[in-house]
């Protein structure tokens, strides 16, 4: 099925995710790393232990699975509305609501606010918002340094790394590994770790603690995500362990935060469940340390000049899919990457998106399309064992939903196949055409350079399984045209 | 067309085949059940402990004397007190340790050079051993808890409810004067190192909380 088809654009991110190898090739390399694997094993099953033993404390599980899932389902099912009246609460208690169509537009809104404050960095607590829309690069690219500020994602950034696992982002790292970049690293952009650091978890917290201090303390903006953004309130809420959530939304003049437009819950009320639901499925606690909860700017508190920026990005796409939709209900609790058995073994790099896991698989193809070799195989990384489904607190029927997508994807696939084998044959059927193909200089080309493109859109798991030279300088269209006239 | 409106544009065609109306999707009610008993507060107690938080269960006439006792055994030689603390606490604090108002230390750098803080909260919740604070003149704004490395709260028992729920029921923001909040369960930790815990990376190391019964 085309995008076109579905009614609606897909996700506008950079290639940096897509361009990484499908899911069994990169996969095939995390299995080689045994240390990953070690950590990953241990880090899911703590987790998912702790979490069996906090769920089981509440009999009625499963009636606030079903609030959850109902709340969730109503903000979907009447997103329009809900995000008309959020903007409408937010607004009146003094905050500035924005809209972004996609990555570029997001990125832009929150580069003019900083822009226009005059800082050269901010800092940032831990988003999956923002890691999808790659916010850090682009303010990095236009001299605004993004600090992240919880502790994993600070040794991922210093470690020049990507977060592979939702709530745990480091754990592909150990303690030495961590050490070792703390000393190379911190002295470069700002405290330097001490000399004396050691590998004990807690002298490298406290290392980190003094590192982020001095960064938060000057800081004159914020910028978060939200866990939730209650309509009839216009309350956004911030869940989070360390505490550098709340030194991100309080400390600085001015907080950004940028909330996909799935994060929205109908009313006040709705938050009852959720505050159950998601410290109790994601870290295996009763609830997790600090949850700040905030509804525009609170004069003489915290910041008081307060953005929001509302972010679609492929939500819409997705929503469209009256099937498929239910993914949106999802609240990044990580649950269902601790019970996978793939997820379990590949880590979450594998998987290509910020969003890993079970839960990846279903979202990346659905916000991104099928078209990249990476999103056509993700719908294959599961057993479909259904034990993502069981820990879901929203009750997303991820298994069937894979089902679902390897239809679409087997569908797509043949069809793009068969289409990229006809104007391949049509090229290399004739050596007076693929000379020409290769000789003609393009955009493309100068874009891309000499190197050999593993994977074209469009064309997606034919290309990427074999190499392919790199295309000729004018579009294809084009050297069609100039070759062949208009007789088409 | 405006960002705005083509979202909502596009975001209305994704659910044409919505029949339902806004608002119809029935919802779990609240528990609602108010104030906790005897047992309530036991769990209070022991769910607060959870977390590595300490917990001191006074009558009234004792919290000052806990409050200067809690302040000298983590060493703290200046506390900030928010502007509406009881009176009598902060001559508690000033016993042992120098006081600074709330107003007096208006920059982070303020903050960050002062060693405590005493507040009073708006309520705890049993089932989870959290305390959440709303920031009026007794709690201070946000930024005094979390600045500083130790955080002495005093807890009424009639402010601690039974389960979340009941929580959300009574801090519903005001229309046009919504109060920010903070819900605290244990001091800061992390696992993110070998997913061993380690407590204070950012907030406060030490949280005390001091229940007052009677
Ligand atoms: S799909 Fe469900 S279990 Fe997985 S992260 Fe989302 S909410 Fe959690």
């Amino acid at each position: 099925m085309s995008t076109q088809a579905r009614g609606g654009p897909v996700q506008q991110t950079s290639s940096t995710f897509i361009g990484m190898p499908a899911f069994p090739e990169a996969a095939r390399e995390a299995l080689d790393n045994t240390q990953q694997r070690k950590n990953l094993r241990h880090a899911t099953h703590t987790i998912r232990d702790k979490r069996a033993a906090v769920v089981d404390e509440l009999p009625e599980w499963e009636a606030l699975r079903v609030a959850g899932a109902d709340a969730k389902d109503e903000a979907l099912t009447h997103l329009a509305d809900y995000l008309e009246q959020l903007e409408e609460s937010l607004v009146a208690q003094g905050a500035t609501v924005h809209w972004a169509r996609d990555a570029v537009e997001a990125n832009r809104i929150a580069l003019e606010i900083a822009r226009a404050k005059e800082v050269d960095e901010v800092v940032k607590v831990k988003s999956m918002a923002t890691q999808e829309i790659e916010l850090n690069e682009a303010l990095e690219e236009a001299g605004v340094h993004a600090w992240e500020t919880d502790l994993a994602e600070l040794i991922v950034q210093l470690g020049h790394d990507r977060p592979s696992h939702i709530l745990v982002p480091a754990i592909h790292r150990n303690r030495n590994e961590i050490r070792e970049i703390f000393l190379r690293e911190m002295a470069k952009v700002g405290r330097p770790a001490p000399d004396d650091l050691t590998q004990d978890p807690a002298r490298l917290a406290e290392a980190a603690r003094l590192h982020l201090r001095e960064k938060f303390l000057r800081a004159r903006v914020g910028i978060s995500g939200a866990n939730f953004a209650i309509a009839d309130t216009g309350t956004l809420v911030v869940v989070e362990s360390e505490g550098n959530g709340r030194m991100c939304l309080t400390l600085p003049e001015t907080l950004i935060s940028v909330v996909g437009i799935e994060k929205v819950l109908p009313t006040w009320d709705d938050l009852a469940p959720m505050m159950q639901l998601l410290p109790r499925s994601s870290t295996g606690e009763r609830m997790n340390p600090y949850t700040t909860m905030w509804t525009g700017a609170h004069d003489g508190d915290g910041p008081q000049d307060v953005h929001v920026i509302l972010l679609d990005n492929g939500r819409s796409h997705v929503l469209a899919d009256t099937v498929g939709r239910e993914a949106l209900r999802c609240i990044r609790c990580s649950a269902c990457l601790n019970v996978c058995p793939v997820y379990e073994r590949t880590g979450g790099h594998a998987y290509g998106s910020v969003y890993p896991g079970p839960i990846g698989a279903v979202l990346n193809p659905q916000l991104r399309g099928t078209s990249s070799a990476v999103d056509q195989s993700l719908p294959y990384a599961s057993s479909l064992c259904g034990a993502c489904f069981d820990a879901c607190p929203v009750r997303i029927n991820i298994p069937e939903l894979l089902v679902e997508l390897r239809g679409r994807v087997t569908e797509e696939g043949h069809a793009a196949e068969s289409a990229a084998m006809k104007a391949a044959a049509w090229v290399l059927s004739d050596p007076k055409r693929l000379a020409g193909a290769q000789r003609a200089s393009s955009l493309v080309g100068r874009v891309v350079g000499d190197r050999t493109i593993r994977s074209l859109p469009g064309l997606g798991a034919w290309t990427s399984a074999r190499d392919v030279p790199t295309p000729p300088t004018e579009s294809f269209r084009q050297w069609w045209a100039r070759e062949r006239g208009d007789d088409r | 067309m405006s960002a705005r409106e083509e979202i909502l544009r596009r975001v209305r065609d994704a659910t044409t085949d919505v029949t339902t109306s806004a608002g119809a999707t029935p919802r779990e009610p609240l528990t609602g059940s108010g104030a906790v008993g005897a047992d309530g507060l036991t769990q209070f107690v022991e769910t607060v402990e959870d977390y590595r938080a300490d917990v001191v269960r006074v009558g009234p006439d004792g919290v000052a004397v806990a409050i200067t006792a809690a302040l000298r055994e983590r060493g703290c030689g200046s506390v900030v007190v928010p502007e509406g603390l009881e009176p009598t606490w902060v001559d508690a604090v000033a016993e042992v340790a120098e006081v600074r108002r709330e107003s007096q230390t208006r920059t982070h750098a303020d903050l960050d050079a002062t060693d405590g803080v005493v507040t009073a909260a708006a309520l705890g919740i049993a089932v989870t051993g959290t305390i959440v604070l709303d920031h009026r003149a007794d709690q201070g704004r946000r930024a005094l808890t979390l600045v500083p490395d130790t955080h002495v709260c005093v807890v009424r028992a009639d402010q601690v409810v039974q389960d979340v729920p009941d929580a959300v029921a009574r801090l519903r923001p005001d229309a046009g004067d919504a109060r920010p909040l903070t819900w605290i369960s244990g001091p800061s930790a992390t696992s993110d190192i070998e997913l061993q815990r380690v407590e204070g990376v950012h907030g406060p190391r030490n949280l005390v909380v001091l229940l007052v019964e009677g």
